[in-house]
């Protein structure tokens, strides 16, 4: 790729961490804006971010408006941006930010070095929770894989997983841990899930069923890992504390995902503590001036599509930033939420900035409620009501974003709750 | 060199029955490595035994990593001279095979009145067995050094010199300075039977039997099976499990001591200490249990160490979980190590409980001094080869920070593992090293790769097939 740093320390307009499709995305659309001094990093050989190596249907939907597989989807992505003029450099990591110096450590197979930006941006993405984060007791056998390590293994090194799986969790990312899992001839022996339903689409779930002939197993937990060198099975209790072990040779724990926070919690930014990632503003600005987030490092997790248009969003603000970086706001409200309500973003209230990604503000649930009706308060007043059209555990939800221009900016702040 | 295999059978013999070792030592568990690694400095032949797959893979790897100086000890005990001994020789040694140390200091908190009334007794203890730097801290000096500590903390002692060591790698440089210095290091060789004749031991392994004129047994939580194979019936061994749960690497900055709780008599308790890896652990459980594999963790286990780390550092339990395990402590019924030298040529280190890491050096000296003694013709190699073990701190330089390295070398510029920002050059160093890494599990204990906050999830599959491309094994 052209001329990329190389051992030397530089400075850029635009730095972007990650070439999901929110980085990417975001880099296209300040392209647009003639922005185009653009450097996207990535640590992977190649950019793309989770759909490389996703590779079925369900990605562009809402961002380009056509139905694409992960991989496609990726690559269309990466080469837009290149177009717009930005540069991608794959094989690096950031190990670090300084936010006050608005520098990023990097270190890639040309060197170890430091980008000064003008602006950085956080799109690193979110990851599940593997096995030991949930706590599962039990062996250490192999065999225990979370989805991206499957679809990693399957999709990119052409290996396998196994011969008879069980998958943990029952979300989408679950049935895309399916569709894999037949795609490298493994049996499925059954999908486990704590909660009481799937949180799925009614049709993956019957869909995927009814051709494959697996189980759903509800309200039931993983309570035991065996097997010495290779997984055996699982033991699995339900509801009633009934105990028994299902036979498998692999693992799947799916979804549960959790912020790839790292950057922005080691460059002291405010944390969101609902999603885990960093609190921004309408713009995707955080709490630092200079230092924007995009993507599911802020809402773990939505789909690609809701992270591209993040980051198509971002563009404006950015170049606003660019034209007057001394006009920072300096005073923000937050949005608190409450009760059943796990997370909202953008949460940072910033009086100027009053127009979110696709006037939505997103927001998730951690009970599923049926046609639940919310309202933001500020002191007592309301600020807007209305009814959603899910309340699903793990699937974020858009709601209006008209009532930021109604926030007092003298007042406390507004809180999100659910309506009895 | 001749095997076996293309020998006459009378021909095998004669080698077999001229290629006798000066020592054997089974087991390659820190204890083992040390005192093998030891032996070969002093130019003498030594085959070193392990019934696994790869060195350091039993009690060694599963630990709470302390740099311990003994000062809980009992005084009198060779526990206490070892250790206290040991603490001091992994200093010294550092240098030269390369493990980092950590001197952190541990804080001993007291919870309760009865506990602030032991603290004289411990500094008592500590004093008598030659331990005199500890300080009596008051309630609000426990809080200005661990700010982070739940309420109820009444006072303390701070013992400057406890801090935290690198297990993995002490294993591993100890077992590639043996190695490089002449050593026969003999992986899967469980010695199974044994006979002892015309001033001889014949071990039995799967990999063929070996010759020695002395036999060390140094083989952990089976050292009371060995100890009667070789016709000695001195102990009897029962594991006692300890479960452990790692806290992400944001947690590192809420923990600046070693945090150890009042000791029963028991089990030192549960403590919260960082890792030299930059984490901060919670536990480790006791359990007296009766099957030696039983390395699982427990749902009982688990929550039990939540609540007791619920009561020490509230913040900590905020943050992510980045893995659970368990070690086996091998107790015995007596409180001290088994060490004794017998008159049949043979070295009994037995029930090396809770403390082997720090100790093993000094349990090392020990066996070289009661060789000599008994006549055993030994030399100290005048300049030993040596090979620094990679670093795996985070309190030091690590290859992906050091642009010259990067610049002589872009392997250890190419991040393979993300939250423990491992290389390829290290992945690759550790395949291809004088005591390479034959699956994952060794790979991890080499470089950290797959021990993150991930496991896994970014880069799982791509590390498991370079490991099974370049180890000729295959693991899923
Ligand atoms: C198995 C699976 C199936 C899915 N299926 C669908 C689907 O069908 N449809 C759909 O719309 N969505 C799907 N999703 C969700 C979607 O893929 C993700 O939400 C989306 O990719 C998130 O985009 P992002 O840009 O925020 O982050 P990511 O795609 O995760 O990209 C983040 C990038 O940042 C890089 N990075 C992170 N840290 C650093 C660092 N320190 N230095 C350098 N680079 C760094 C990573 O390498 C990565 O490339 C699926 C997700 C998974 C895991
Ligand atoms: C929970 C816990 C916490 C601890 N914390 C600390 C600490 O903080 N600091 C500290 O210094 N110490 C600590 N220890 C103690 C320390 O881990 C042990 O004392 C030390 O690892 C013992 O080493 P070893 O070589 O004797 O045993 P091991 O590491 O178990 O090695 C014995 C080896 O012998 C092999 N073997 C067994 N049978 C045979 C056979 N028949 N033939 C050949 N090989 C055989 C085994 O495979 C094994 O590899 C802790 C221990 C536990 C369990």
């Amino acid at each position: 790729m052209p001329d990329l740093p190389q051992q030397t320390d530089e400075d850029v307009d635009v730095v972007v961490i990650g070439a999901g499709p929110a980085g990417l995305t975001l880099a296209h659309a300040l392209g647009e804006l003639g922005i185009s001094d653009v450097l996207i990093i990535d640590r992977d050989t190649q950019p793309g971010g989770v759909p490389r190596y996703s590779d079925h249907h369900g990605y562009g939907i809402r961002d380009l408006r056509q139905p694409l597989r992960g991989p496609i989807y990726a690559g269309h992505l990466a080469l837009r941006a290149v177009k717009g003029g930005a540069r991608i450099m794959t094989e690096a990591t950031v190990t670090d930010i300084n936010a006050e110096q608005r520098t990023i450590e990097v270190t890639a197979p040309s060197g170890r070095f430091t980008i000064h930006a003008k602006v950085i941006v956080i799109a690193t993405g979110c990851r599940e929770r593997p096995r030991a984060a949930r706590l599962i007791p039990g062996t250490r056998p192999s065999g225990v894989f979370t989805t991206a390590w499957l679809q990693r293994l399957v999709h990119l090194q052409h290996g396998s997983p196994g011969k008879r799986a069980v998958i943990v969790g029952a979300e989408h990312v679950s049935y895309s841990a399916v569709l894999t899992l037949r795609h490298a001839k493994c049996s499925i022996v059954a999908m486990v899930t704590e909660r009481a339903r799937h949180d799925s689409f009614t049709v993956f779930n019957i869909g995927a069923r009814a051709r494959w002939r697996f189980p759903l197993l509800r309200s039931a937990t993983v309570t035991r890992i065996l097997g010495d060198h290779q997984v055996t099975g699982v033991e699995i209790q339900d509801r009633k504390g009934r105990t028994k072990v299902l036979d498998c040779d692999s693992v799947i724990f799916t979804g549960d995902w959790v912020a790839e926070n790292e950057l922005a919690r080691r460059a002291g930014l405010l944390i969101d503590p609902g999603t885990g990632g960093p609190a921004v503003d309408a713009h995707q600005a955080t709490s630092a001036p200079g230092i924007f987030a995009i993507g599911n490092v802020l809402h773990p997790a939505a789909t690609a599509d809701i992270c591209a248009l993040d980051g198509e969003h971002a563009a404006a603000g950015i170049a606003a930033y660019l034209n007057a970086p001394g006009g920072w706001p300096t005073r923000s409200l937050r949005l608190r939420t409450e009760g059943t309500i796990q997370w909202a973003t953008p949460s940072l209230l910033t009086p100027e900035v009053l127009n979110a990604a696709r006037g939505k503000v997103l927001v998730q649930f951690s009970e599923r409620r049926r046609l639940p009706r919310l309202e933001v308060v500020q002191g007592g007043n309301r600020l807007w009501s209305g009814f959603v059209p899910w309340g699903i555990p793990t699937r974020p939800v858009p709601i209006s974003d008209s009532w930021l221009a109604r926030v007092s900016a003298s007042g406390s702040d507004p809180v999100l709750r659910v309506l009895p | 060199m001749a095997t076996l295999a293309n020998l006459s059978p009378k021909a095998a013999i004669i080698v077999l029955v001229e290629h006798a070792f000066d020592v054997a030592v089974i087991g390659g568990g820190v204890v083992g490595c040390a005192i093998a690694s030891a032996l070969v400095r002093e130019s003498l032949q030594v085959v070193l035994l392990e019934a696994t797959a790869d060195v350091g893979a039993g009690t060694s790897k599963a630990n709470t990593a302390i740099w311990h100086t003994g000062f809980d000890a009992k005084p009198g005990t060779h526990e206490a001279r070892l250790v206290a001994r040991g603490h001091q020789l992994l200093a010294e040694r550092g240098d030269d095979f390369g493990w980092p140390l950590e001197r952190t200091g541990a804080l001993l908190v007291a919870w309760d009145a009865d506990q602030l009334f032991r603290l004289d007794s411990i500094s008592a203890n500590a004093r008598a067995t030659g331990y005199a730097r500890i300080e009596v801290k008051s309630q609000s000096q426990v809080y200005e050094l661990e700010p982070n500590l739940g309420v109820g903390a009444l006072g303390g002692l701070l013992v400057p010199d406890e801090g935290l060591l690198d297990p993995w790698s002490i294993v591993i440089a100890l077992a590639t300075d043996f190695v490089v210095n002449g050593g026969t290091l003999r992986r899967k060789a469980a010695v199974t039977g044994a006979v002892h004749e015309a001033g001889a031991h014949e071990l039995h392994t799967p990999a063929g039997p070996v010759r020695a004129a002395w036999v060390i047994n140094a083989a952990g939580l089976n050292s009371d099976v060995v100890d009667r194979l070789l016709g000695h019936e001195g102990f009897t061994i029962t594991p006692r499990r300890g479960q452990l749960i790692v806290f992400d690497k944001l947690a590192r900055s809420l923990v600046k001591h070693v945090i150890l709780p009042v000791p029963t008599a028991t089990t030192k308790g549960v403590l919260v200490a960082p890792t030299i890896y930059g984490n901060v652990l919670l536990g480790p459980t006791a359990e007296d249990l009766t099957d030696k594999a039983a390395t699982e963790t427990t749902a009982t286990g688990l929550a039990g160490l939540f609540e007791k780390g619920r009561a020490i550092m509230p913040k900590l339990l905020m943050e992510e979980v980045t893995a659970t395990y368990s070690g086996l402590r091998a107790a015995s019924e007596h409180s001290d190590y088994c060490y004794e030298v017998f008159p049949d040529n043979y070295v009994r280190v037995g029930g090396i409980r809770s403390t082997g890491i720090s100790s093993a050096l000094a349990i090392a000296e020990q066996v070289v001094a009661d060789l000599r003694e008994r006549g055993v013709a030994m030399q100290t190699l005048a300049t030993p080869a040596t090979v620094a073990v990679p670093n795996l701190a985070e309190s030091r330089m690590r290859p992906y920070q050091d642009a010259a390295r990067i610049a002589a070398d872009p392997a250890y510029g190419r991040i393979l593992c993300l939250c423990e920002r491992v290389s390829l050059g290290e992945v690759r160093d550790a395949l291809m090293s004088p005591v390479p890494a034959g699956d994952i599990d060794g790979l991890r204990r080499r470089t950290r790769a797959l021990a993150g906050r991930c496991q896994g999830f970014h880069c799982g599959a791509l590390i498991t097939e370079m490991t099974s491309a370049w180890s000729g094994h295959s693991h899923a």
